[in-house]
């Protein structure tokens, strides 16, 4: 749980409550990016974020992203498990 | 050698790691703190003490928030949990840990209805589709995971979901850093500062490591290079006699956190005026709980919880363990009677867990002894 996984946000599911579609490594789920709502870290379309429970917690750059997803993978199980818990998930 | 045959910037390590042994002084030894599970996690998957000089010795702390609750906590949601109108969710690592009778998985197998989420916005879900049921998730975790628990119950209040309550276990680093340093057991040299923590709190909150006790901290990403670059920045910082935060994981972490998070903390949350750590013992001012406001939300105002304090099981050593007195494999249970398919402490529990760590991947690294003739 304690692992932050990079993703891709491809779509606004619903602006109001903050909740947009992201892709993680192939897996797209509704995550809530209302912590990075404003100021220098806004996110929108096409922007890569850190995701943690469910949340986008950072706003990260493409390169971050994929050296992140390297070293994520790499992990093994743990990252497996991940996937699976995120995989599962159904926020809306 | 494992990290330099797996690990794609192994030169750059190999590197970096002369650079640390040419700041060693001759004669000094050098311990570090990490306190975040993945740190954790990352070196012994690495054997990144295995670049590193015999001089500098990585100690592992209380970064693991699963590790950190203690047994009573544990007892006091299985109670919850077994309550006939209760859906108790949780994420997967709560499920398996220990408490005096069973796990939560164990309850699950008995008949409660306790349902792994993957995030607390899954647990208000399912809170939706079952208007008949009360739904409570374990919120546990620090700073990094606070912010999701926060926004959830915004939400929940938002919508006037009152089918839907938090059992708050939330704990912040910063008090358990300087229970740490206020110990007699342990004199370091100084702190790996938790990456995804910081991208809440920022930096700043660790500036009293540098002004009250005079140590070096380097806030650090999770990929072994990352590791390496903080180790070499506190080695840098000790032989330039200074003592500063510094942040090696600028590319995430800001100076000044993500002040939405913090809000959202602030908004749903206070402190308690104290909380028991898993071998830390009690620390005043250490963990969160709701405002009074949002009582209806709060698991512990709905629900007569117990709340006795239970001494862990004599075997564990987790409190040695979390407080880097001891390493893992001192324990003498450790690989034998507890293993992370039967743990005896939280320690074993979740792959952040500085003895799952260790029994995963460390047992012929971490020691020190040379490696097997793997080296390509
Ligand atoms: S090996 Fe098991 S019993 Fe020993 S300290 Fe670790 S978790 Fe506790």
């Amino acid at each position: 749980m304690c692992l932050g996984i990079p993703g891709q946000i491809i779509e606004w599911v619903d602006v109001k409550t903050n909740i947009a579609k992201a892709e993680v490594s192939g897996v797209r789920r509704a995550v809530n990016v209302g912590l990075l709502a404003d100021g220098p870290d806004a996110v929108d379309v096409g922007d890569w974020v850190l995701i943690h429970v469910g949340f986008a917690m950072s706003k990260i750059d493409e390169e971050e992203a994929k050296s992140t997803l390297e070293f994520l993978i790499q992990l093994g199980d743990p990252w497996h498990e991940e996937l699976a818990e995120l995989e599962g998930s159904k926020i809306e | 050698m494992k990290f330099v045959d797996e690990f794609r910037s192994g030169e750059v390590a190999k590197r970096v790691a002369e650079q640390i042994a040419g700041l060693a002084e001759p004669g000094r030894n050098y311990k570090f703190m990490e306190v975040c599970g993945g740190h954790t996690h990352t070196i012994y998957k690495h054997g990144v003490e295995d670049l590193l000089p015999p001089e500098i010795e990585l100690v592992h702390g209380p970064g693991c928030p699963v590790c950190v609750i203690p047994m009573g906590r544990q007892d006091d949601a299985i109670a919850i949990a077994k309550r006939p109108e209760v859906i108790f969710t949780t994420f997967g690592d709560m499920m398996r840990v220990p408490a005096s009778q069973g796990s939560l998985l164990d309850a699950k197998a008995s008949g409660a209805d306790v349902r792994m989420v993957y995030s607390p916005l899954d647990a208000l879900r399912i809170a939706r589709e079952n208007p008949d049921r009360e739904v409570v998730f374990f919120a546990i975790g620090f700073e990094t995971t606070t912010p999701s628990t926060a926004v959830t119950l915004l939400r929940a209040r938002a919508e006037g979901i009152t089918n839907f309550s938090l059992f708050a276990n939330h704990v912040t680093i910063i008090p358990a850093i300087r229970s740490i340093l206020d110990s007699p057991d342990l004199r370091l040299n100084g702190f790996i500062g938790p990456g995804h923590v910081s991208t809440v709190i920022g930096t700043r909150p660790y500036e009293f490591i540098s002004r009250d006790y005079d140590l070096p901290i380097a806030v650090s990403g999770f990929e072994p290079l990352d590791i390496l670059q903080g180790v070499y920045m506190l080695m840098r910082q000790l032989a330039e006699g200074r003592s500063e935060v510094e942040n090696q994981y600028s590319r995430v972490v800001r100076e000044e956190g993500n002040p939405l998070a913090l809000k959202a903390i602030a908004e749903t949350m206070e402190l308690r005026t104290t909380f028991e750590w898993r071998g830390l013992g009690f620390i005043s001012q250490s963990a969160l709980k709701l405002r009074d406001e949002l009582a209806v939300w709060d698991a512990e105002v709905r629900y007569d919880i117990p709340g006795v304090r239970v001494a862990d099981p004599k075997a564990c050593q987790c409190g040695e363990v979390l407080k880097g007195v001891i390493k893992p494999w001192q324990c003498k249970v450790f690989g034998t009677s507890c293993t992370p398919d039967r743990p005896i402490g939280t320690c074993m529990v979740s792959s952040e867990g500085a003895c799952a760590a260790y029994y995963n991947y460390g047992r012929h690294a971490g020691r020190r002894t040379p490696e097997p003739a793997s080296v390509a």
